[in-house]
């Protein structure tokens, strides 16, 4: 019999594991378990060019279809896992089926927190994670029409984005007395909130909504100060692990499942990788959970590695990216912890990029337009430089000599 | 149509694949599970994980380089001239027998 390895889960994660496994020159069986009836796609278009209706679905599949069949990677699509049982190793389907696997890939993703008021199950008000909610968005997104996006995080502001490109009239609530209060500056909050003005985004901060009114579909969101006019409203107030599964099964979670720098958890047949994963990091010298695509490609890369017994470890900086009408943003490292920022360019010359320093070392960028700045910082951060700020804020200091 | 595309590794690996017109070179890499192409952002121009130096008589034969593309090429794992993003080089006729070479780590 050949070894059976399984992915639980058929993200960005789970298909680049599969297509890992592979190329580390696995010839088991590979099955990858998914509740969504789509082969593994990349999720950062939903909420940019795929919403807009610039990329069609096949280009938003990680790999086409064939790459599965050509692979001989077994896709158990449109499928729920409802447990597993360790000792007998197998995975038992919602149907009752049972799957047995030697090794298993937990990359079970995160879903969006639901915000808890009255009437938020009315039709139009959509959450937005996966192609069928985007789907379920994009006939809304019709000119002069009321949006009402909830959230200014990275989802919220490029639906918010999208919407304003169509001509809807969008207003954005933010519970937090800023937009992106988790995880940047505030010169960062203050650029996009301009931008998003720019563009007749009406962001209203420290705004909690209290309930939504409607009978048939949503009609309006009220808030403390009042009432707002909606025909669709986008929740986009952050994610949680998809831990159940493992937690259900006896492993121990804790905001994410719990793996060690070989993404292996307590058993030593099961690893846990992606968004779920609540990991160390050596470079950041401390435990976390991320939700990005380089933390879900990489991890699965380190999963797939150690699947096959390769010994490798995980340990990257972060980075993200998020795109907003002509704008780009690019951000490595976490700037969680900053002490001193520094600010190098300025807008009106194109761009600029925004240095995070603790205890004189450089840490994290949000670089605007700015590619050259992020991709130095790609190198510069995980080397834990100390540089002076008035060396990283002087233009004519070119950033190949900032090391 | 189908343009042919051949990747070489840097141990002399050769794979020559067919990518159809409108796909990007990176997308036909992925689909075909070249190694060393990570193409993480899956082709927004936001990171460099899919470059490539392009055969030299190949590479005046491209588009050319956007000053975003030019951005992250500077700063790619040992940028050389022929250097492009593979996200960026949009699959047609013109390309058919087009020679990139892997390079030996991506950033």
């Amino acid at each position: 019999m050949p070894e059976v390895f399984a992915v639980v889960g058929a993200g960005h994660c789970a298909g680049q594991a599969a297509a890992s496994l592979r190329q580390q020159g696995f010839a088991g069986d590979i099955v990858i378990i998914g509740e969504e009836p789509h082969v593994p796609y990349q999720r950062p278009p939903l909420s940019k060019k795929f919403l807009i209706g610039e990329l069609p679905l096949e280009r938003v599949y990680l790999r086409p279809p064939k790459f599965y069949r050509d692979n001989n990677i077994e896709l158990l699509l449109d499928t729920r896992v409802v447990a597993l049982r360790r000792r007998e190793h197998e995975i038992v389907l919602a149907d009752g089926r049972r799957r047995h696997y030697d090794k298993l890939l937990l990359a079970t993703g995160s879903s969006p927190r639901r915000l808890q008021v009255t009437g938020v199950d009315l039709p139009g008000i959509c959450y937005l994670r996966t192609i069928a909610d985007a789907q379920r968005i994009q006939p809304h997104l019709r000119a002069e029409k009321n949006l009402v996006v909830i959230g200014g995080g990275y989802i919220g502001l490029e639906v918010s984005a999208v919407a304003a490109q169509r001509r809807m009239r969008v207003t954005l609530l933010e519970v937090d007395g800023r937009i992106l209060n988790r995880v940047a500056a505030p010169v960062i909050s203050d650029f996009f909130v301009q931008l998003h003005r720019q563009h007749g985004v009406d962001i209203r901060c420290n705004a909690r909504v209290l309930r939504f009114e409607g009978s048939e579909r949503v009609t309006g969101v009220i808030c403390e100060d009042g009432r707002i006019e909606a025909d669709l409203v986008v929740i986009g107030i952050g994610i949680a692990p998809n831990t159940e599964l493992a937690q259900s099964a006896g492993l121990p979670c804790g905001n994410g499942i719990i793996v060690d720098e070989y993404c292996q958890t307590a058993d030593a047949a099961i690893f846990a990788a992606g968004d779920c994963s609540n990991h160390p990091n050596p470079l950041l010298q401390r435990r976390l959970r991320l939700e990005s695509v380089h933390n879900a490609v990489e991890q699965g890369k380190t999963a797939a590695a150690n699947m096959c017994a390769k010994g490798q470890r995980y340990a990257e900086i972060p980075w993200f990216w998020s795109d907003q009408y002509d704008v780009k943003l690019q951000i490595v490292g976490l700037a969680a912890g900053y002490d001193q920022l520094v600010q190098r360019g300025r807008m009106e010359e194109g761009g600029f990029a925004l240095f995070y320093l603790k205890d004189g070392v450089l840490i994290a960028v949000d670089a605007i337009n700015n590619p050259r700045e992020y991709m130095a910082c790609k190198k510069l951060i995980p080397q834990r430089l100390r540089i002076a700020p008035e060396r990283l804020a002087d233009p004519t200091v070119a950033m190949q000599d900032m090391a | 149509m189908m343009a042919k595309v051949t990747f070489i590794q840097p141990d002399h690996r050769r794979r020559t694949v067919e990518i159809e017109n409108g796909y990007t070179v990176m997308q036909g890499a992925t689909a075909n599970n070249i190694a060393g192409i990570k193409a993480e952002c899956g082709g927004a121009c936001s990171c460099s994980t899919c470059h490539c130096y392009v055969e030299t008589t190949w590479f005046d034969r491209l588009p050319p380089v956007e000053d975003e593309e030019a951005g992250l090429l500077e700063f790619a794992w040992e940028p050389k001239p022929t250097s492009r993003l593979t996200c960026q080089l949009v699959v047609t006729d013109e390309l058919d027998g087009l020679i990139l070479y892997v390079p030996e780590q991506q950033l």
